[in-house]
């Protein structure tokens, strides 16, 4: 196993004993420009994101909605490759041994690099974790095995399609946590139920013991804080990448005040999901 | 020339995971799983139930007007001086192209699965029309997603998608191309699971989507290996697709594939020429990667990113190919060629003039392909060219191109 295996589950394992659940900040790699996003990466640990969750940029992003696309292509104009994520990675582990990233996106840019040579550099770097939208289990041969061997978790996605057959088939392979897209859709669509994703939740205890990461629409402090009252862990991405996208001027370039402002947006979702299980006991 | 390792038959596949050698599988999002695997099970179920194919034989014959014809055509032939030319007259079909025989079985399935709303993507405008078609005949709501820029250039098409009651949704994103209109169709999926099909009109995507367009586009092949047995008591020499995604080729050759002496040839969009970077020519100039559901050939950078396609052709501006051409390529089987804008404009006007048929800007580019080739072939050569679309809808696009005002 390589030094990068298992910061994932010292989260976790941490963040149980402080009784509360993860905040997951998704950011795209790049976004506006190679820099800048640099600049965001490295401050979201202190705004309060326990876990990193880092966009490879797509050119063609099937399951995100506008918000996820369009800082794709921010960050793909701004000159943003594969390698200058792992790049990324890189640098921000030179003063953060401990905060875990997980990479997402898709399948070709990857397959385009290819797999042996991405997962070498990526353990390298220090990623963590992948979740690649575009693999299901039905293609775990491709990359999720050989990630899995390298050391590297492989987080799948559970949706509200997923029925108690398919459960099986999802759960096997999968490692690091189980990231419960709550709303049948695309990134940034309508927040699924409170109620509804409890059920899920269970559902999901009974076959695993992986943590358990909700996402997909998740937007306030206060939808955070209501998420983080019955899941492991809350990611918001669409909601962050729009503060970027409400500052970007047209050079493609923020200031550092907006910087500034994005990490105190994380820093308001993390104080959200801080306070759930507070708020949810009173 | 047959290839040391050729398998015993080239019509088995794909395996049961959707795939053709190293090309197709099933690359989708999780969400999306359930709902291929049970398209999957319907169309198995389908193809085993008698009426299904009843259904099928019926609206084939009295609504879309089949069999085509195979035509000889006799001038063509004179002014190139070398093959014997024939043409599957695919353009005949109720709403225009082949587009329809596809729409045909899907809706049918649709309908057993008990869905009640239609997405497609589409580029001309062809496959958008051919939905749009079905589902009105079976009373099902309809939205079909189209770049913003092939809506510009295809008004036509678009209301006629209107006058047969359904949505036509811009897509903005990316280069508002077919590519951007798949994207947007899957996302628009992905959100509408349960009562939603959508049908996808090429032999491209998650599997079973290539193996079943493929099925309902065989037609083309069955009819014209019988019609042409019919004509010239033996099978022809070749065979004469374009290829976009690819669906009219793959229904014209499937059927021949085992047939060793009958050579085929697919025509991809050179555009510009492929050394200006502009063209559509997945195999000829692309490499293989994963996009929309499957591993095939792609228009990509260096860092794996989709590129832009051009074509003077909506329906071959797409920037992948279905993958069993990929591995029909691979495989030596099926020869892969590239003809310009330039090219298909000419070989356009020839058929005009000389057959009085207006082909579409799609099977033009074969019908370069013959231009360049039919010549120094010896009169005994029989081809036959999938003329799979008129050309009503792209007589602006021409017009334009050849600097007339209409």
């Amino acid at each position: 196993m390589t030094e990068a295996a298992g910061r994932i589950e010292r989260c976790f394992d941490a963040l149980r004993a402080q009784d509360r659940a993860a905040f997951v900040a998704f950011i795209t790699a790049g976004d506006p420009n190679p820099e800048q996003s640099q600049q965001v990466l490295n401050g979201l640990p202190a705004a309060g994101a326990d876990i990193i969750e880092l966009g490879m940029p797509f050119s063609d992003p099937m399951a995100d909605g506008p918000s996820i696309q369009a800082s794709s292509q921010r960050a793909l104009k701004a000159g943003q490759t594969l390698r200058g994520t792992l790049d990324m990675v890189k640098a921000f582990r030179e003063n953060d041994a401990e905060t875990p990233i997980v990479l997402m996106g898709y399948y070709n840019p990857i397959y385009h690099y290819g797999v042996d040579r991405f997962l070498t550099e990526a353990v390298d770097a220090g990623v963590d974790g992948l979740i690649i939208v575009d693999l299901p289990p039905e293609e775990d041969a491709e990359l999720c095995e050989p990630a899995i061997a390298a050391g590297i978790r492989f987080i799948r996605l559970l949706t509200p399609t997923t029925d108690d057959a398919r459960l099986d088939t999802v759960l096997q392979n999968t490692s690091g946590f189980l990231y419960y897209v709550s709303v049948a859709g695309i990134t940034g669509a309508a927040m699924g139920a409170q109620q509804a994703i409890e059920t899920a939740r269970q559902r999901i205890a009974e076959k695993s013991a992986l943590p358990v990461v909700v996402g997909f629409g998740i937007k306030t402090p206060d939808h955070a804080a209501s998420v983080g009252q019955v899941a492991d862990g809350v990611v918001v991405g669409s909601a962050i990448v729009d503060q970027i996208a409400g500052a970007v001027d047209e050079s493609g370039a923020i200031t550092d005040a907006d910087i500034g402002h994005v990490l105190g947006f994380v820093g308001s979702l993390a104080d959200g999901v801080r306070s759930a299980r507070q708020r949810g006991a009173a | 020339m047959n290839k040391p390792d050729r398998p015993n038959s080239y019509r088995t596949l794909p395996d049961e995971a959707g795939h053709f050698g190293i090309f197709g599988g099933r690359y989708v999002a999780e969400t999306l799983m359930p709902l291929i695997l049970d398209l999957e099970q319907a169309y198995e179920a389908a193809k085993a139930d008698p009426s299904f194919k009843s259904q099928m034989d019926d609206l084939m014959a009295n609504y879309v007007g089949r069999p085509s014809p195979l035509y000889f055509a006799e001038r063509l032939t004179a002014h190139y001086g070398g093959a014997k030319i024939y043409f599957k007259r695919d353009e005949l079909n109720h709403t225009g192209a082949h587009k329809i025989n596809n729409c045909i079985g899907q809706i049918l399935l649709a309908q057993r699965m008990g869905k009640s709303r239609i997405i497609a993507e589409t580029g001309a405008g062809q496959h958008g029309v051919a939905t749009a078609t079905v589902a009105a005949r079976f009373g099902l709501e309809c939205k079909v997603f189209m770049g913003a820029t092939d809506i510009e250039r295809q008004q036509p098409n678009v209301f006629r998608m209107n006058l047969l009651g359904a949505e036509v949704i811009p897509v903005n994103s990316g280069s508002s191309t077919l590519k951007d209109a798949m994207n947007e169709a899957l996302r628009d999926w992905v959100t509408n699971v349960e009562d939603t099909y959508y049908l996808i009109g090429t032999a491209a995507g998650p599997h079973p989507y290539p193996a079943m367009v493929r099925d309902f586009q065989s037609v083309i092949g069955q009819e014209a290996r019988e019609q042409i047995l019919k004509a010239e008591g033996r099978l022809p020499d070749s065979l004469v697709a374009c290829i976009g995604g690819g669906s009219n080729a793959i229904g014209l050759f499937h059927p021949f594939l085992d047939d060793v002496d009958v050579s085929m040839v697919g025509v991809e969009a050179a555009g510009h020429g492929i050394d200006s970077g502009e063209h559509a020519a997945s195999i000829s100039a692309g490499s293989p990667g994963v996009l929309h559901g499957n591993r095939t050939y792609l228009l990509q950078d260096d860092d794996g990113q989709i590129k832009d396609a051009h074509s003077i052709s909506a329906g071959l501006d797409y920037p992948g190919i279905g993958p069993e051409h990929s591995w029909l390529s691979e495989s030596g089987r099926v020869d892969y060629v590239a003809v310009t804008d330039d090219e298909a404009l000419a070989a356009f006007q020839d058929c005009c003039r000389l057959e009085g048929i207006i082909p579409a800007l799609e099977p033009s580019h074969a019908l370069a392909h013959v231009a360049r080739t039919a010549p120094d072939l010896s009169n005994d050569h029989i081809m036959v060219v999938n003329l799979c679309g008129r050309g009503d809808k792209d007589i602006f696009t021409v017009a334009d191109a050849l600097g007339v005002t209409i």
